[in-house]
């Protein structure tokens, strides 16, 4: 009985000693990534998972010691299929973490799913304004923009020194769209600018004619703000109609972004617009950066990609600073809030207090170099968070942006 | 509103009709010929833009574009009314399960092949710009649509109405039975009317590619605007498709401008209106 008693305890023993440094490792960290990659919004979408990718493999693949698996899940840009696919990668492939996904609207309808779920998710591209302002959430940790974060600065550049008085817009209508207009809006007015005319293309509009025919031909300029399919096609049709020739072209940066531009030709030319990054900004590291990917790709990275490529940085810094327990959700989150990157390459970022990023904003100019259509960064301003020169209390006081606000006075 | 709005609207409008009459053409001819509510339309039409692509990809100019695309979905459209279609003559529902099949198959075999980028066809020199009358622009491309539209229906009226072959097909259209008794080959007949309307259609991708993009999804997306021609314009009726087009093209247009936020109610409350009126459409028979 004893002799039986002990061999049991041994089998149980070499059990233990065989499962514990098994459980010690844990496998693989999954990441759950989000993206279009079929559709409309498809070059977008590759772009994103190009830039996620691009930083795993310079790592070997690893993340605080452990291997990394990632699983892109692809939401044609829906809403309700985003829904579907992250409910998908929490339930049933168990990832430690989330990122991607595209469409501020996208943004909004899964920040609160991602909540029920409690699995952190960064967000380096979809934009909506109020996840970080008056509708925080837990569990989204964003590490991108604020749609309107760009355009305080723009609008305040397009007034004085571009000394455009009356500007006309047409942006696709939904979130994202109103918050550009809305941030260009309020500062472009504020020093000394009228906007005169509001246009909303729906999202996914292929024809543009009946909107451009409308335009006030008495305005200095047009503020035109465009994403995925649309910016392959606004451009064109914009010249096409004689606009070009008359009212110079301006733009949120998704317009003339790197994703688009290749498709471009002169049409695109001498476009202002602004962004957080550009893939002509002239440091070390970024130079670097768009020459690897560009080996590796065979294409300019966009936007798109920088913010990707950060966001592995991102999750891998959050995991050693938790030792790789990514297995602890709370204190994982805790730390991707904590997380700046001094040198990424679109430049130094941090969150602010409300968990957005304050970062550089560049405003670029498409030029010509060497056959190839690049946004030339023309000005820089240093450090700007999503509230610009107000204060966080006076600013969350006004309802976020939308189709009519800040009220169109001079239309 | 000044006059040269209302220029401008009517222009745009007119030339978005022509690319909706291009695909609807065919649709309702097929209609009317042979009772087939064709699903495939719309991926006629994708995959005209692809195969257009593919072969300027090769370095074919943009009228050997045209042609191939035209020829290889006809062809596509053969094998697809021989192989199956004409085994379902007259039962309907077996019909749309079919076309609608075969609809699902396409869009997945050109995700597979041509992969989810969007595409624009690059036109050639001599259709890109614009002509400029006095404040208005009038882009190039979009007079040529409109041009091929005036062709195409001026070739299918004049084959319809005046020669043998087109005698033989409306005799189809009227009364199968009775053709067959005179001696009209009726499959053969069928067959060929099925070929040209997805022809047709290929042709509406291909043109349509060179100022929208040819992109995954852009067949379920054009196809209910094709039915909303067909069924206002009456199934079978040429006619009735230009009339259609013309509709669809100009409220869907001036709605967009004059009432943005009410721009599907403009294009459809007038449908719904019509079809209380007319149940069988405006040229529609019984």
């Amino acid at each position: 009985m004893a002799r039986k008693l002990s061999v049991t305890a041994l089998v149980l023993l070499v059990l233990v000693a065989v499962a514990l440094p098994a459980d010690a490792q844990k496998g693989p960290i999954k990441i759950g990534f989000l993206a279009p990659v079929t559709g409309g919004a498809a070059q977008v979408g590759k772009d994103m998972v190009n830039g996620l990718m691009m930083w795993l493999e310079e790592h070997g693949n690893q993340i605080a010691g452990r291997k990394v698996e990632v699983i892109v899940e692809d939401t044609q840009g829906q809403p309700n299929i985003a829904l579907t696919k992250v409910a998908k990668l929490v339930e049933s492939d168990k990832v430690h973490v989330l990122a991607g996904g595209l469409f501020a609207h996208v943004g909004y309808a899964l920040a609160p799913r991602v909540d029920q779920l409690g699995v952190p998710m960064l967000y380096p591209v979809m934009a909506a304004d109020d996840l970080t302002q008056r509708k925080p959430t837990k569990w989204v940790v964003r590490n991108g923009w604020t749609s309107s974060q760009p355009n305080h600065p723009f609008g305040e550049y397009v007034a004085k020194t571009l000394g455009y008085k009356k500007v006309v817009t047409v942006a696709i209508d939904y979130s994202f769209g109103w918050e550009q207009v809305g941030g260009f809006q309020k500062t472009f007015e504020e020093n000394g600018g009228q906007i005169v005319q509001k246009l909303w293309p729906p999202l996914g509009t292929t024809d543009f004619a009946p909107y451009l025919s409308q335009i006030k031909r008495d305005a200095d300029a047009v503020f035109a703000l465009m994403v995925a399919q649309s910016a392959l096609r606004f451009p064109r049709q914009y010249q096409d109609a004689g606009l070009k020739a008359r009212l110079p072209l301006l733009g949120g940066g998704t317009t003339f972004d790197e994703f688009v531009l290749p498709s471009l030709g002169d049409e695109a030319l001498g476009a202002y617009s602004a962004l957080m990054y550009s893939a002509a900004l002239d440091t070390p590291i970024n130079k670097k950066f768009v020459e690897t990917y560009r080996k590796k790709y065979g294409k300019v990275p966009s936007y798109y990609s920088e913010v990707c490529y950060t966001t592995g940085r991102w999750i891998n810094d959050a995991a050693r600073a938790v030792g790789g327990d990514v297995e602890n959700r709370e204190s994982f989150l805790a730390a991707l809030r904590k997380v700046e990157v001094p040198d990424a390459p679109r430049g130094p970022v941090k969150l602010d207090a409300h968990g957005n990023p304050v970062q550089n904003i560049y405003i670029r100019k498409v030029e010509k170099k060497g056959g190839e259509l690049w946004n030339t960064v023309i000005h820089t301003y240093p450090a700007v968070g999503q509230f610009w020169k107000y204060k966080p209390e006076e600013f969350l006081k006004q309802p976020v942006y939308d189709r009519n606000y800040p009220p169109c006075k001079a239309c | 509103m000044s006059g040269e709005f209302f220029i401008g609207q009517i222009f745009n409008g007119v030339s978005y009709a022509a690319l909706l009459f291009l695909l609807a053409g065919g649709l309702s001819l097929i209609f009317g010929m042979m009772r087939i509510v064709n699903m495939t339309h719309g991926s006629y039409y994708l995959l005209g833009g692809y195969v257009a692509l593919t072969v300027m990809w090769r370095g074919a100019p943009f009228v050997v574009a045209i042609v191939a695309a035209a020829i290889v979905i006809a062809l596509i459209g053969i094998a697809e009314w021989n192989a199956f279609l004409k085994r379902l003559s007259g039962q309907e529902l077996g019909q749309v399960l079919t076309t609608m099949g075969f609809a699902l198959i396409f869009q997945d075999l050109g995700l597979v092949i041509w992969g989810g980028d969007p595409h624009t066809i690059r036109l050639p020199e001599t259709l890109s710009g614009s002509w400029v009358v006095g404040e208005l622009y009038f882009p190039v491309y979009r007079v040529f649509i409109v041009g091929v539209a005036i062709a195409v229906s001026l070739t299918l009226w004049l084959v319809l109405e005046k020669t043998r072959l087109g005698a033989m097909m409306r005799a189809t259209v009227d009364d199968p039975e009775m053709a067959r008794g005179v001696g009209i080959n009726v499959f053969r007949i069928s067959m060929g009317v099925f070929a040209l309307g997805a022809m047709l259609a290929s042709i509406a991708g291909v043109v349509a590619g060179g100022f929208v993009g040819v992109y995954p999804g852009a067949d379920f997306e054009i196809l209910p605007y094709a039915f909303v021609v067909v069924i206002v314009g009456g199934m079978g009726s040429l006619k009735g498709a230009l009339v259609g087009s013309l509709m669809v093209g100009l409220l869907d247009n001036f709605g967009k401008a004059l009432f943005p936020e009410l721009s599907y109610f403009t294009l459809f409350a007038p449908m719904a209106l019509i079809l209380a009126v007319r149940p069988t459409g405006l040229f529609g028979r019984a």
